[in-house]
């Protein structure tokens, strides 16, 4: 999130699309609660009528995958009325800047598409730059080439009525959104967006955030109180795990994983962003400092400057090489590891096409599962359909203590990085989950000093001492992520001291301020309010600085006033020469007439609504999912987005069009199961308030297949079927896509086979193996299925809830 | 009328006065205090910790109570927290089925290649046929230079996914152990 929880309830507007956040954040719906109280606009856009639903001004249904169009059009209906915010587009967007000539898109193609790579060479996409390398602008947005020009042309395509065609949603259901929606344009207003996994869980999951964040752009919600691009994301520490570094791409903070062909330190600084633009903060210039005291953190003393700080012990991916969950589950299937960690995670339900993760896991020679409870991963060798007589997996099962077992710190969606204490010891033999990986590496390391084995170096050299009085001590670690200056011992204060000549450490730069000289700082439970808005600058702490809404600089006017004067966020005080407010984005003086721009982490400084720096185009186009309902995209000739990766062959199938599987399906989650169900199927309370899997229809396409509400049916795709109860519901309604009538089901995908027992199986034993080009994040909520009613008598009789 | 509502806080600062509002239920007369009292009974003595909901991502605020033994015997919304203001989801109040509960994992289990059943060992044990099981993987897998004679130093027989469920504190070990081994296959929820 740009923005947190609390500062819901300073929006004028706010729109939740591709989520559901009265039933899968319901407490943060107070927030919302407390906006409309105040008159606020609520509206809820998705494919089905939910609780959240229930409590919005407008709500509007759209297929499954088609947010892009919708999103379109409100972007045509936001230029044509001339309801953006003049004043913020010229000043703090590239609307101004001028494109490469050769940009160019035409029937669903941007400039430098090769077909056999099935990818674009980005190089006309550029931004030009004049003799001193500085952005061209045309500040009257006219030239034909500049952003905002070329921003209507593209858009001018998404009409109501072809946006209606695509989406299903009536011309009338659009307009209702789109001019509640642009009412917050005025500097005065703000609008917000809570998103989730629906916006993602597409081949189009980007671009389906960059439509909105063009929108809020335009609109001027980007870094203002009651505004933002606000993801709520599904765990209570995916933030942080993400800041951490625990995926293939990046090292903790953001910092690139090195590629191969960046041999050295200075090569790898050398990708440090740069700007020539003497008005441009580009934070990221600051890069070499952050790496390096990453480095430092890793290998502590064994870390100098004639050694690169130990760069180079550190394992590179080939040039371009993507490591990401599908590739890597792909990789296990070809039999190419053969050890694997499912470290506090379910994927034999929570992978897309389940089905083959689990054949997956049976190509291994090792794997270790770390989990509070029994799952489907650790159990899998005596899942449905497998014989453990012909598994060879070795499986270790090591129990965790639950989160109220332990001490440390998580960050929630808005940033922040609030500390749990312990309250209990774990059950019998159980440990933390840094106890275990202390004490394992600690045994590694062990064998191989004794013998010495393959490149032992980043292994002997590790700094691991995290040690009080002979057991580990989660602080230690904690100080570590924050930092020291090695040169007097103390704690770093925040990264704007850190260094890159060794004489800092800092394990995770966008954390440091965290753990101090003057205390845990995710640990500070004092409830001033000076602003007013919520922001709540002394209760745990904030990622980056404690800065509560991020590029809180777009919220003033370029003397420092606030632009917004009933929701002052920042004012600069001209006297005393300061920001008064949240933590400004830089503290830099105001921007008057040749001050520096507000989107301090973008190298030009200013918001993209031109983003050339993706593999899927630099404005969001609409393309239909892998697997549609309809032949022809009503847009262009692309039918999908031409750059996904097709993976094809052995297990991995896909149909579109196709009679067998007619209706689009679609996963989501109830609120009383979590993830895979891997923690709630086991809770005696929750499993008796939602015992089984089931699939929604509507009262249309169950009469069309004879279900009565209540009855099993089969749900399946090319790749899998499943039981589920149906629950016919007029929740569901068909929709009118171009003349035909399309219907769509829906299904949670909380359920396994392994508890409780009649409760049903994974729906990612449905879902097809294919990701965005850009995140790689699966496509799981939109595929093709068939329902049909279970004709013979259920596997396992249907009980109400299970007992445990 | 005037309804308000009655926390377990705000009945223990009023307790012993009379100025407190009236909530009608189904009985026609105020049951609230009494079941206000029944809880305070229950928890009575109890060691309060505060902690953060393990679920989605709002950070809601959670106190777990403990009797002189260590137990947790009960957990509930943290009226304190300026997110959750003391409310919980159905999840989150069910927090307390968490700490106790019969299902929990509570021992090391290992399954032998082609064995049909678990068999519980000690951690020593396990932590140590593990690390040898990454020795051996690293070991056989470790590539130093790619096809294009790029020094790569990495692992490519290991991978891991996970994970969202760790601390912070956790996380950042975990992935500092990772790389040292080599993997460059490391995932985790946030991916999916």
């Amino acid at each position: 999130m740009t923005n947190h929880y609390i500062d819901f309830r300073n929006a004028d507007v706010i729109l939740n699309m591709g989520g559901n956040v009265a039933e899968n954040h319901p407490v943060s719906f107070k927030w919302i609660q407390a906006a409309k109280d105040k008159g606020a606009i609520f509206i809820h856009v998705d494919p089905r009528f939910t609780r959240t639903s229930t409590k919005a001004d407008i709500f509007v249904r759209l297929r499954s995958g088609t947010d892009i169009a919708f999103l379109g059009g409100m972007i045509k209906y936001i230029l044509d009325n001339n309801l953006y915010d003049e004043f913020y587009v010229k000043n703090y967007t590239n609307a101004s800047f001028i494109v490469n000539p050769k940009y160019s898109f035409d029937d669903g193609l941007f400039s430098g598409y090769d077909p056999n790579k099935r990818a674009y060479d980005a190089s006309t996409w550029a931004l030009e730059k004049d003799e001193n390398g500085i952005p061209r602008r045309d500040m009257s947005l006219q030239d034909p080439r500049c952003v905002f020009q070329l921003l209507k042309k593209h858009y001018s395509r998404y009409t109501p009525e072809k946006v209606t065609e695509i989406t299903g949603t009536p011309v009338n259901d659009l307009l209702k959104v789109y001019k509640a929606y642009s009412s917050t344009g005025a500097p005065d207003k703000a609008g917000t967006v809570l998103y989730a996994m629906g916006w993602c869980q597409h081949t189009v999951g980007v671009q389906n955030i960059r439509a909105m964040s063009i929108i809020q752009t335009l609109l001027s919600n980007m870094g203002i109180a009651g505004g933002g691009i606000n993801a709520l994301r599904g765990e209570s520490n995916v933030q942080g795990s993400t800041d951490a570094g625990l995926l293939f791409h990046i090292w903790p903070a953001y910092l690139p994983t090195p590629q191969a062909q960046l041999a050295t330190l200075a090569d790898y600084n050398k990708t440090t962003p740069a700007s020539k633009d003497p008005r441009s903060v580009n934070w990221g210039k600051n890069r070499p400092k952050y790496v390096a005291s990453y480095l430092k953190s890793l290998f502590g003393e064994k870390a100098n400057k004639e050694n690169d700080f130990g760069y180079g012990w550190m394992p590179k991916l080939d040039t371009g090489q993507d490591a990401s969950w599908l590739n890597l589950f792909d990789e296990m299937y070809k039999g190419a590891f053969t050890g694997f960690f499912a470290w506090g995670m379910n994927p034999a339900c929570s992978g897309a096409h389940s089905g083959k993760v689990r054949q997956a896991l049976g190509k291994l020679d090792w794997m270790v599962n770390v989990n509070v409870f029994d799952s489907e991963t650790g159990a899998f060798w005596k899942g449905p359909g497998m014989d453990p007589k012909k598994i060879r997996t070795e499986v270790f099962q090591l129990p965790c203590a639950a989160s109220m077992e332990k001490e440390g710190s998580i960050s929630n969606s808005g940033r922040w990085m609030q500390w749990r204490y312990k309250a209990s010891n774990p059950p019998g033999e159980a440990k933390p989950d840094g106890d275990i990986t202390y004490e394992l590496f600690k045994k590694v390391r062990a064998l191989y000093e004794k013998d010495k084995g393959a490149f032992p170096e980043p292994i002997l050299n590790l700094k691991w001492d995290y040690e009080t009085t002979g057991h580990f001590d989660i602080h230690k670690v904690a100080k570590e992520i924050n930092g020291y200056d090695l040169t007097t011992g103390k704690l770093m204060a925040n990264f704007v001291g850190l260094k890159d000549d060794g004489t800092t450490s800092c394990g995770s730069w966008i954390y440091s301020g965290s753990y101090t000289e003057a205390g845990n700082m995710a640990a500070r439970r004092k409830k001033t309010d000076p602003t007013g808005l919520g922001l709540y600058p002394e209760w745990s702490w904030c990622w980056p600085v404690n800065r509560r809404i991020i590029y809180n600089r777009a919220s003033v006017d370029l003397d420092g006033n606030p632009r917004d004067p009933k929701r002052p966020l920042l004012k600069w005080d001209a006297e005393g020469k300061k920001w008064i407010g949240d933590i400004p984005d830089n503290a830099v003086p105001p921007m008057g007439t040749d001050g520096a721009y507000p989107f301090i982490m973008k190298p030009d400084g200013v918001a993209s609504l031109f983003g050339p720096g993706l593999k899927d185009g630099p404005f969001p186009e609409h393309y239909e999912p892998l697997e549609c309902p309809i032949e022809k995209n009503l847009m262009s000739s692309q039918r999908i987005s031409p750059v996904i990766k097709i993976f094809e062959g052995g297990l991995d199938k896909f149909t579109t069009c196709d009679p067998k599987y007619p209706f689009v399906c679609t996963t989501y989650r109830v609120t009383e199961h979590w993830q895979t169900g891997v923690l709630t199927r086991w809770l005696p309370w929750l499993i008796e308030a939602e015992p089984q899997m089931f699939c929604e229809m509507s009262n249309e396409l169950a009469k069309l297949r004879g279900i009565k509400n209540g009855d099993r049916v089969i749900v399946e795709t090319s790749r899998g079927k499943l039981e589920a109860v149906a629950i016919v519901t007029s929740r569901f309604k068909p929709f009118n896509i171009a003349g035909q009538t399309v219907h769509q089901i829906g299904i949670p995908w909380h359920f396994g086979w392994l508890h409780p027992k009649d409760g049903g199986e994974s729906a990612n034993l449905l879902t097809p193996t294919v990701g965005d080009p850009n995140t790689m994040i699966p496509e799981s909520k939109a595929f093709m299925a068939n329902v049909s009613k279970l004709t013979k008598q259920p596997s396992q009789p249907a009980k109400k809830a299970a007992k445990s | 009328m005037t309804v308000m509502k009655i926390t377990r806080r705000t009945f223990l600062k009023v307790s012993g006065a009379t100025a407190v509002g009236t909530v009608i239920g189904g009985l026609g007369f105020d049951l609230s205090p009494a079941e206000v009292y029944a809880q305070e009974l229950r928890i009575k003595g109890a060691k309060e910790t505060t902690t953060i909901c393990c679920y989605c991502s709002v950070g809601c605020g959670i106190i777990v109570h403990t009797d002189s033994s260590g137990k947790v015997i009960n957990a509930e919304g943290d009226p304190d927290h300026p997110i959750s203001e003391g409310a919980l989801c159905a999840k989150g109040a069910s927090s307390f089925q968490i700490a106790v509960n019969e299902n929990r994992l509570k021992k090391v289990r290992y399954r032998a290649p082609y064995s049909n059943a678990w068999k519980e060992v000690s951690w020593e044990w396990a932590l140590e046929k593990i690390a040898a099981n990454i020795k051996k993987s690293r070991d056989a897998s470790f590539m130093e230079k790619n096809a294009k004679g790029q020094v790569v130093n990495r692992t490519n027989g290991i991978a891991s996914v996970g994970s969202a469920a760790l601390d912070n504190e956790e996380c950042w070990l975990y992935s500092k152990m990772l790389r040292a081994l080599g993997l460059i296959y490391i995932e985790h929820q946030a991916r999916i």
